[in-house]
């Protein structure tokens, strides 16, 4: 342990740690912009300057490791004066339109101006004006609103490994972009949503869908059916200032009703529909000799990944459609003719913890015969948005259930939502698809947490099974070298695009840290620890549904409607 | 219109890292004239880097294009001295005359712009080089008519 003087007050730090995590663990707020947990520090923001008594210059706390008997002050006027002139030079080249910005009241750059007492103007000068990049189906990028931080650049570079967009031309003209600075739908973006999660400022959000779902509600012609994701009941509650990890599930289906929808399904139903076509899918190719390993397809983000960085592990995807638009197909087929509705004047809404939902619904794989699936994408926090438009308060609202016959889960389709959970729903499963019988124990421990590589090994029957778990496309990116390389003990992958999976995915509120994740993870394995329906082979609508309409796992129809395939994109990686 | 071949460039930098892109694009720039999109990301493949890192660092220094320059390359110093002596008045006739901004080749690939910090030939100033030719104390009427001459010689050229 070091210890050391921060305004009179000694600390103890751990060896080679920075004065700014020392400080922030005593509750001694230090602000920072360009400050990534868990990257190396860049220094370049300069909010985080203290005193360090015996040097001239103020010291950048997120990149000075703290050294015994150092003294510090954080709040001298120096430093203040320093900071606020700091966020004084941002303002001066930031657009005045924060009632109209869509991170209004959520805005870092607001919350610094406001806690440092900036009240005036003392900068003026030209603005850099940039236009608005509206080419992508989930992103929006407004670069007259970026302050340069770079935390969009390295969350895309350093934990995606998928670098669509750096720093492009140099001091005043400097501005975020992607190669050729052309639009963010021709660069190699896979739309997860990440950077507009870092993002302090306005400058990316979703590309919103709301106004049209706002008139399809409207509209007395359609009936306007709603799906919601596995995550989004976990993490629903923290737009509505409710704490991180409380479930809503039942009290969001009653609001969703209230909003206007017709009918309200739930997506981890569509999961368990998923759960028993990649199961059979998997067991298919292990007994036929099939490409192996085979990996999950559920997360869009993922999806483009392999099609833009490695195509050769096309053929090792699953077939499988996602969730989301799993459902999107049932219900206007199954759905549609049961109720006897022209699958035209049916409008399908998912709500997603996902910007990359939002393109994956625009594929031209997803709409068969020029009828999309799914119609429109909402994210967590679009439905936030929703339920305070239309004054709709989530915390008053009595549980209600989902409505038949998409309505009802099981807690292996509910796991979707954390990283891992895919992959253990499938065990249990294909583990019955195998031997005939129930797993003794369902939990499979190994498979669960926020690391961001988890591997299992186990024996299902006679056939030993070699499994792994990535999330966030850096460790995927891994995965897949170790493949390359020649790795041949894994018959399994499940990849989630975002760290920690969908809990964690790019439509979630804004301003979660870990912890906030860690509890919408806990929430999840929760709600599988307390029900008593794990396994989606035990869905009784699963089974009617295959009884009345599909057939069977793999069979024509779910090939029809259920799968599809993938092809190389070329794209400038 | 042909891609520059660039293979015997990357060839001379076998197992070659971040380190030397700007060496690389240099060379290219100096055979080829400018850094075409596919260059660019065939360099990124070599290099095993992101399409918009280098494009990033392409962008920071000023000495590299990305259009093709035109068969008269004209660059205009803004320099300290030149400013002093005028050379923003001269660069707007360029621009006037050419109807280009500066980094733009004219459509019939004639003429390409270009601002330069400084030639080092401040006793000259206002400068102007066209093809690495001096043209010294320029005024805005004489450097349109050096435009239109150049024109009007390849209009002859084609003529014959």
């Amino acid at each position: 342990m070091t210890t050391f003087l921060a305004d009179g007050r000694e600390i103890a730090a751990k060896p080679g740690e920075t004065i700014l995590l020392a400080l922030r663990r005593e509750g001694i707020h230090v602000p920072t912009l360009c400050h990534m947990d868990g990257l190396a520090p860049s220094g370049a923001c300069r909010l985080c300057v203290v005193e360090v008594e015996g040097t001239g210059n103020l010291v950048t706390a997120c990149s000075c490791p703290v050294s015994e008997g150092l003294k510090i002050r954080t709040r001298t006027p120096r430093v203040l004066e320093a900071r606020r002139t700091i966020v004084e030079l941002l303002l001066s080249n930031h657009p005045d339109d924060c009632l109209y910005c869509p991170r209004g009241g959520k805005c870092e750059l607001q919350h610094l101006a406001m806690d440092l007492g900036v009240r005036q103007r003392l900068y003026r000068g030209a603005k850099s004006k940039r236009e608005l990049d509206v080419s992508s189906p989930s992103i929006l990028r407004d670069p007259s609103k970026c302050i340069l931080c770079g935390r969009c650049v390295r969350m895309c570079e350093e934990y995606q490994t998928v670098s669509a967009v750096d720093f492009i031309a140099r001091g005043s003209r400097a501005f975020v972009g992607t190669a050729f600075n052309a639009g963010l739908n021709l660069s190699s973006c896979i739309n997860c949503g990440q950077c507009i999660l870092v993002c302090p400022t306005g400058a990316l959000s979703e590309r919103s869908s709301l106004d049209a779902v706002v008139a399809a509600l409207a509209d007395p012609t359609k009936l306007v059916i709603a799906q919601h994701a596995p995550a989004v009941s976990v993490s629903l509650a923290e737009e509505v200032g409710l704490k991180p990890g409380t479930d809503v599930d039942g009290k969001m289906v009653a609001a969703l009703r209230r909003v206007g929808f017709d009918r309200v399904f739930d997506t981890s139903f569509a999961a368990d529909l998923t759960i028993m076509e990649e199961a059979s899918e998997l067991v298919h190719r292990v007994t036929t000799g099939g490409v192996l390993p085979m990996m999950t397809s559920c997360s869009p983000g993922w999806i483009k990944f392999v099609e833009q960085f490695y195509p050769e592990f096309i053929p090792n995807l699953s077939t499988c459609k996602s969730p989301q638009q799993m459902m999107g197909a049932i219900i206007k087929s199954f759905f549609a003719q049961r109720e006897n509705i022209e699958p035209g004047n049916i409008v399908s809404v998912s709500i997603m913890p996902c910007t990359a939902k939002k393109f994956e619904c625009a594929r031209p794989e997803m709409q068969p015969n020029h009828v999309p699936d799914v119609d429109y994408v909402l994210t967590t926090r679009e439905l936030g948005q929703l339920l305070r438009m239309f004054g709709v308060n989530l915390a008053a609202l009595e549980a209600e259930a989902a409505d038949t016959p998409f309505g009802e889960r099981t807690t292996a389709g509910k796991i979707f939502g954390a990283s891992g959970g895919v992959m253990e729903a499938a065990v249990r499963t294909a583990y019955y698809l195998i031997t005939g019988q129930e797993m003794g124990d369902l939990k499979i421990q190994p498979l669960r947490g926020m690391k961001g590589i988890k591997e299992l090994r186990t024996t299902i029957g006679t056939l030993d099974v070699g499994a792994a778990v990535a999330s966030g496309l850096g460790n995927a990116r891994q995965l897949l070298d170790q493949l390359r390389a020649g790795r041949k003990d894994l018959q399994f992958i499940e990849i989630m695009t975002c760290p920690g999976g969908c809990i964690n995915g790019g439509g979630q509120p804004i301003g979660a840290d870990l912890e906030s994740v860690r509890a919408r993870m806990q929430a999840l394995y929760k709600i599988d620890r307390d029900e008593p329906r794990r396994v989606s082979h035990a869905n009784p609508w699963i089974t009617r549904l295959y009884d009345e309409f599909l057939g069977k796992p793999l069979g024509e129809k779910s090939h029809h409607l259920l799968h599809t395939h993938y092809h190389k994109r070329e794209v400038p990686l | 219109m042909v891609e520059p071949d660039i293979e015997p460039i990357l060839a001379r930098h076998p197992g070659a890292g971040r380190e030397t892109l700007i060496p690389i694009l240099q060379e290219i720039q100096t055979a080829h004239g400018y850094l075409s999109k596919d260059v660019i990301m065939r360099v990124g493949k070599h290099l095993n880097l992101p399409t918009s890192k280098i494009y990033g660092v392409a962008t920071f220094y000023n000495q590299f294009r990305f259009t093709r320059p035109g068969k008269y390359h004209v660059q205009v110093c803004r320099g300290t001295a030149c400013h002093v002596k005028g050379s923003l008045s001269v660069l707007e006739a360029v621009v006037k005359e050419l109807k280009i901004s500066p980094g733009q080749t004219t459509r019939d690939g004639l003429f390409s712009l270009e601002v330069v910090a400084c030639m080092g030939a401040c006793g000259l100033s206002p400068v102007v080089n066209i093809n690495g030719e001096f043209y010294a104390k320029v005024t805005p009427r004489k450097c349109t008519r050096i435009l239109q001459d150049c024109r009007h010689q390849e209009h002859a050229n084609a003529g014959c």
